[in-house]
């Protein structure tokens, strides 16, 4: 199939960008959106112009690496798909394909589609967590947990940090992978000791870091590679509403709790 | 260079315990005065990282991804082994022993492995506690299942997805101490070599992957959680990004490399489809738990497989393994398929592949266990092929997948250059010639919880280490090595890709070092490899300007290691003239067409030391002893 790429070139994080125009002429429809570019690439250096940069590493949907934004898209057309699982059978011969990076205002652009996806992991580092020493765990079985509560933990554990639901987001909102934490943290009985704080802290930090606010447009869950729900930003609106409205004893705040 | 293993001696089951009351301790109020330098974020650096922190020390962790939480261990995805005998099925800490030193064909340490299989259970507890989903019964207790060959169920599992939550623990454990301010995070960031002062590993040289700065950082020890090396056959079920530089650097600098010919290839990979195939993607072989594997008897029957009646179907495992069935070790299903795809019973476009097929136990479970099992995987696998597996049977294929070699290190996981430590797939400690399923998780976060950070404390206790920091003109001398190594890449004015080096390099090693082996191949390999390296200079075009992102540089760098490393594997895979676990050599099979190994002259760890640029590697040998398993030929019959 022959297909007809834009592809945003950008050479750094105040240059200007622009899109540039590449043919990919009789590729195989069994190839990946990846292994098209790297097909671009090997052709751009061996005409000594500089390759696309792009970021991407285990190629099998599962390490949130690889993530662009294909024809309005975050990931591309096929649902419940990260780029390196997107093939150019979702695509048909003679497509013209536009590619961006994520455009958000906490997560800066590097060069080419590369972005900085580092305020991701401040995120985490705020209060996805939870407290547990090395060497002070108790036996794995001395508390059980309810299939139905390990399985809700499981389902929101699943988020991959790519960002494409703060991309997919008019107002670049972290809400979905605020929410996936909180929940897959607070639906385990181990998670409970530090569940308010937790929410509050990284709440916080979402705002601090630049992202926007959730205003419930539910693009985040449409781009989501690994379908997390909606269903978690209601929890986590719950368990902030509760935090924020019911504090703790003693008068202090959970946010200094 | 000298082997000093350090096992302990005495009885084997309390043998982990007196060696650590042995290891002398850091005082808690003088562990902030030790610096420790982390090179990687997978399951062993970042529990490395994470345990170091919490007791005190000052760490710096480094990756090469843009957040720790994207080292390879996360795609992990059938599960970890512990010893927890939750099923009632007579498991121990001595069976898991037992069944991994068989496993690894009688080419690990006994006192290694006991300890490996102790821990194991703390394993699962310090997971749990972290809040790690592990599928569970409808009662709350943790589900196990079997796994890999073993006939206990001993494995611990979170959906098909077990490594990405084990990692995301330790993920997080880390974040904490970062947000604490304990750990210095660099992601982004390459180890290019490590830096030695009066013979003692103190720190490293590092790319800073987006603006290009080369520096240095200064440490008391270094750690390296860096990985495998399976890239080096370019297709490979590894992240494009896993590479050798790191231990391979280190090797340069002194530190052994142990049984680099031990390279594992995974049965059940999705067949290559095309030239342009940039990886290849595993299937968890937890899927052979209920999977059928089978090829046609005719050879080159290219009818659709749901039109082969089950008359004209040969089962080939279950026919030659009746009571392991579908279920043999990775070594000995790998090689069969490969013997059927080379008899012509391929199947698929390319009659590459061998067919899994899953008719029979949604027949009998339902579509929905089925789904409920493998789902995600059915899925990935409907993504790549464009098939459906609940219809048609999948096609599966062996490909590389993890390296039991690497660098060598002693009981306290310390290579042989001091205060340089080793854990998790990047050293060779535990697997012997072939690793069971499910113990790759629980090695990485053994040694990252519960073992480094006592021995590491051990050394910096009785080190006597002087201050040095990064201004040092080790430091500077060796910060001028790697810019002129990455300055003579950048000059190359050929008009090659360095990817095309690579898979030239690939199918050379696979051809000669792959699933079988031969003295004719590996010589004729070397010859091959040597040629094509020293073509590399002359041809390769790397491009663009050095001092900003520049993926093109970042590979040429891993490439040019991956040339000395194939060749170390060929030399290494030469002179073990016996077949064992992984390590196949045609030359050396029983009747049965099983590996013979050849105890008298090769039960030895080869530890490959390096002695300089064109010189032959000097191999010296660590005898392995056996005073609790018995050696016996493997024989699944």
């Amino acid at each position: 199939m022959d297909l007809t790429l834009h592809v945003w070139r950008q050479a750094g994080p105040t240059a200007r960008g622009a899109f540039v125009r590449y043919e990919a002429k009789d590729v195989s429809a069994d190839m990946s959106f990846l292994e098209l570019l790297d097909l671009i690439n090997e052709r751009l250096v061996e005409r000594r112009e500089p390759p696309i940069e792009f970021d991407h590493d285990c190629r099998e949907g599962i390490c949130g690496a690889c993530g662009m934004v294909i024809n309005g898209r975050p990931h591309g057309p096929r649902g419940a798909t990260t780029t390196c699982q997107l093939h150019l059978r979702s695509f048909d011969d003679g497509d013209e394909i536009w590619v961006e990076p994520w455009r958000a205002r906490a997560l800066p652009l590097i060069k080419d589609l590369v972005v900085d996806r580092r305020a991701l992991d401040r995120l985490i580092q705020a209060g996805g967590f939870i407290t547990a020493r090395t060497g002070s765990a108790p036996e794995a079985n001395a508390l059980p947990v309810p299939k139905r509560a390990a399985d809700r933990a499981m389902d929101a554990a699943a988020c991959i940090g790519c960002g494409a639901c703060v991309a997919a987001c008019p107002n670049a909102s972290a809400m979905l992978f605020v929410s996936a934490k909180v929940t897959h943290l607070g639906s385990l009985p181990q998670g409970q000791p530090e569940r308010y704080d937790r929410v509050v802290k990284m709440v916080a930090r979402m705002d601090a870091e630049g992202f926007g606010a959730c205003t419930n447009h539910g693009e985040c869950m449409a781009a989501c590679p690994k379908e997390i729900s909606i269903d978690f930003i209601a929890q986590l609106n719950r368990d902030l509403l509760k935090a924020t409205l019911a504090p703790p004893p003693e008068g202090r705040s959970w946010r200094g709790a | 260079m000298e082997l000093r293993s350090n096992l302990p001696s005495g009885p084997i089951d309390t043998a982990w315990d007196r060696h650590r009351f042995e290891l002398k301790l850091v005082n808690p109020a003088n562990r902030r005065r030790y610096h420790v330098l982390v090179v990687g974020s997978g399951l062993g650096g970042a529990s490395a990282a994470a345990s170091l922190a919490e007791m005190g020390y000052r760490v710096s962790n480094f990756c090469i991804t843009d957040s720790p939480r994207r080292a390879h261990s996360i795609a992990a995805q059938g599960g970890i082994n512990a010893a927890k005998n939750y099923q009632n099925d007579g498991d121990s800490v001595w069976r898991l022993f037992y069944d991994t030193v068989k496993g690894g064909d009688f080419r690990a340490r006994e006192a290694n492995v006991y300890r490996l299989a102790q821990v194991s259970a703390n394993i699962i507890d310090q997971c749990v506690a972290q809040g790690v989903p592990f599928a569970r019964e409808y009662g709350g207790l943790l589900a196990n299942r079997s796994f890999g060959g073993a006939q206990v169920a001993r494995t611990f599992y979170a959906r098909g997805q077990t490594g990405q939550q084990l990692l995301l623990g330790a993920y997080q454990a880390l974040a904490r101490q970062i947000g604490l301010g304990q750990v210095a995070m660099y992601p982004r960031t390459e180890m290019l070599d490590v830096v030695l002062v009066d013979g003692r590993a103190r720190g490293i040289v590092v790319r800073d992957l987006v603006t290009g700065a080369i520096s240095s950082h200064a440490g008391d020890a270094v750690v390296l959680a860096t990985g495998g090396y399976a890239n080096v056959f370019f297709l490979s079920t590894n992240a494009k990004a896993c590479n050798a530089t790191a231990t391979w650097r280190a090797h340069r600098r002194g530190a052994a490399f142990a049984n680099p010919c031990f390279t594992q290839i995974h049965p059940t990979c999705i067949p290559n489809s095309s030239e342009h195939q940039s990886k290849l993607t595993l299937m968890s072989e937890s899927l052979r738990n209920d999977g059928r594997i089978w090829v046609p008897q005719r050879a080159g029957d290219d009818r659709a497989p749901t039109q082969i009646p089950e008359a004209e179907r040969d089962y080939y495992l279950e026919r030659m393994y009746p009571s392991f069935g579908n279920l043999m070790p990775r070594d000995v299903a790998s090689r069969r398929a490969k013997e059927m795809v080379d008899s012509g019973h391929g199947v698929g476009p390319q009659q590459n592949g061998v067919f899994l097929d899953f008719r029979d136990p949604i027949e009998r479970l339902g579509r929905g266990t089925i789904a409920e099992r493998y789902g995600n995987l059915f899925d990935m696998y409907e993504r790549i092929t464009g098939e459906n597996p609940y219809e048609v049977p999948m096609r599966i294929f062996p490909a590389p997948h993890y390296t039991m070699g690497g660098l060598w290190v002693d009981y306290n996981l310390m290579s042989t250059i001091p205060g340089l430590h080793v854990i998790g797939e990047a050293n060779f400690s535990d697997h012997g010639a072939n690793r069971l399923g499910a113990s790759a998780l629980m090695q990485g976060l053994g040694d990252g919880y519960f073992i480094l950070p006592y021995t590491i404390g051990h050394y910096l206790a009785t080190a006597a280490l002087a201050p040095v920091d990064a201004g040092h003109a080790a430091f500077r001398d060796t910060e001028r090595e790697v810019s002129a190594r990455l300055n003579r890449l950048l000059a190359a004015a050929g008009t090659r890709s360095v990817d095309s080096f690579h898979r030239e390099l690939g199918r050379i090693l696979w051809e000669a070092c792959g699933m079988a082996r031969t003295a004719a191949g590996l010589t004729d390999g070397m010859a091959r490899i040597r040629d094509l390296r020293d073509r590399y200079p002359r041809e390769v075009y790397v491009g663009g300007p050095g001092e900003e992102l520049n993926q093109s540089l970042e590979k040429a760098g891993r490439v040019a290691d991956y040339f000395e490393l194939a060749e170390l594997m060929c030399v290494d895979a030469l002179q073990r003239e016996e077949s064992c676990g992984a390590h196949f050599r045609t030359e050396y099979q029983t009747a049965e067409g099983e590996a013979q190994r050849n105890d008298d002259r090769f039960a030895y760890v080869a530890a490959w030391e390096f002695m300089g640029d064109g010189a032959e590697a000097r191999l010296q040998r660590e005898p392995l002893r056996f005073d609790n398993v018995q050696l016996a030929q493997r024989s699944y019959k």
